[in-house]
């Protein structure tokens, strides 16, 4: 009976971040058309709504093109390594209180582990892996070059990204996410106790998953696709879905960390039933994870690229010292 | 009992089961029709050009060299955060000498250039009688060398 209540937890989170992946990119694409006065898809289904289905399918029917001189062991492992990475992370948030279910009580998150925060990290930084790897195997230049781009990029930024979360551990005094949500209580979200910490942090998940302004590993007037020019098929679909998947979990970890988690204040006092209460709860984590997506979206389409030079100086000569002045800033004002 | 980390272990089974059936079942439904200009290196139409692993900048080796002197100062940081509230000034003041030492580095790899991704133009030291060295900054090599 112990292992059935995690594997309904694994699979129910599975499916609803695969479907979140599918249908944001259909909202990415209906947003940009939207930004750019255009219409978007709006063909298949109702208002375009089956869209992602014919995307996926469509991925599935295609050939996939190993070229000759690709290393095919390496080739076919690194999308499995960016998507599987990018999944994993989410094992460890929270998205409710615990809720009362056939006369016991289930705790909303997969593995409630001690170090919490230092799994994040660590998963993030395996990430890097796929896309250095696919760089690499495909025995390309474009592929190669940004490949080494985006592993220089993501620990330039996984540095500023660490020195930010210091200024939420040293208020909430732990690992465990599910405490730092439970410290959130009553509105004291930390994005407001901790601002310049919110801000590095929401920058570098920026430059750590890739996304416009930071997309250099896949510069498109530069370097052609980056590290998947030589993917076609599923496995590009794999890559493509890996980049929402890293979004979905940037974007639950800002929330959990800063934005209160599933707290909603006032929610406790009006004397709703327990039930009531945690689904309020998980649909409010919910939605602060979709306006930080939307945020994500509207960004890429209203700003432009960095260069490369201004990406490595914003992260070693900007966002550096603010995180280390953070931390500073944030003792001084724990100790007074 | 299953543990945390046991659960971690079953979604990322899970996970690569999700993924890998997902390349197994394209495997079995997408069409081959390989040729060999099919299957050549893309470089925009061009018959590609030399190897493709190239020389690439030392300038990512000097960013992966800073990057774990401080990710490993970072983690020092970690169990230090938790303790802070119990620890109180001694724990700030510690930690300000320690952070002070690392900024001394950065600092440092600050001033020698090593964090400008666009360098400028090197510095060129030359010998002025009467004078001694000089290194002078707005001399070009090139138009050293032209002259």
């Amino acid at each position: 009976m112990d292992i059935i209540e995690p594997l309904v937890k694994i699979v129910f989170i599975f499916l609803i971040t695969l479907t979140t992946v599918a249908y944001l990119v259909l909202v990415e694409r209906r947003v940009s058309a939207f930004i750019q006065n255009r219409i978007g898809p709006n063909r298949v289904g109702p208002a375009g709504l089956l869209q992602p289905v014919a995307d996926i399918v469509k991925l599935f029917l295609k050939e996939d093109i190993v070229p000759k001189a690709a290393n095919k062991f390496v080739h076919s492992l690194a999308p499995l390594i960016s998507l599987v990475v990018a999944m994993t992370t989410f094992a460890v948030i929270p998205f409710g209180n615990s809720i009362h279910l056939f006369g016991r009580d289930i705790k909303l998150m997969i593995a409630d582990v001690n170090v919490g925060i230092l799994y994040i990290l660590a998963l993030s930084s395996l990430g890097v892996y796929g896309i250095t790897l696919s760089g690499w195997s495909s025995n390309n230049k474009y592929s190669l070059l940004g490949g080494l781009r985006s592993s220089a990029q993501m620990i330039s930024y996984e540095l500023s990204m660490g020195l930010s979360i210091i200024g939420v551990l040293m208020i909430a005094g732990t690992l465990r996410l599910d405490k730092i949500v439970e410290s959130q209580a009553q509105g004291m979200w930390y994005f407001w106790r901790t601002p310049i910490s919110f801000i590095t942090f929401v920058i570098a998940s920026f430059a750590e998953t890739n996304r416009l302004p930071f997309d250099l590993p896949e510069a498109e007037p530069e370097l052609v696709g980056g590290y998947h020019t030589e993917y076609s098929g599923m496995k590009f679909g794999l890559f493509f879905l890996a980049e929402y998947a890293n979004m979905i979990t940037a974007s639950a970890i800002i929330v959990t960390l800063y934005l209160g988690g599933w707290q909603l204040p006032f929610v406790g006092h009006i004397g709703l039933p327990d039930l009531a209460v945690s689904l309020l709860q998980i649909a409010a984590f919910g939605v602060k994870v979709g306006l930080v997506l939307l945020f994500f979206i509207v960004i890429r389409w209203t700003i432009p690229r960095f260069r490369y030079d201004q990406l490595m100086n914003i992260g070693w000569k900007v966002m550096l010292p603010l995180a280390l002045a953070n931390i500073l800033i944030t003792g001084v004002a724990l100790l007074w | 009992m299953l543990t945390d980390f046991g659960r971690i272990l079953i979604f990322l089974l899970i996970g690569a089961v999700f993924t890998g059936g997902g390349l197994v079942a394209s495997w079995l439904l997408r069409p081959r029709r390989p040729y060999p200009d099919k299957l050549s290196t893309y470089e925009c139409g061009e018959e590609p050009i030399g190897e493709p692993w190239v020389k690439f900048n030392i300038r990512f080796y000097v960013v992966a060299l800073i990057f774990i002197v401080f990710d490993v100062e970072v983690v020092f940081l970690f169990p230090w955060a938790l303790v802070f509230k119990e620890m109180g000034m001694f724990a700030f003041v510690e930690m300000a000498v320690f952070l002070g030492i690392l900024i001394v580095g950065y600092a440092y790899v600050w001033v020698k250039g090593d964090l400008d991704w666009d360098k400028p133009s090197p510095k060129v030291s030359r010998y002025v009688k009467g004078v001694g060295v000089v290194s002078d900054e707005s001399v070009d090599v090139t138009e050293q060398v032209a002259v």
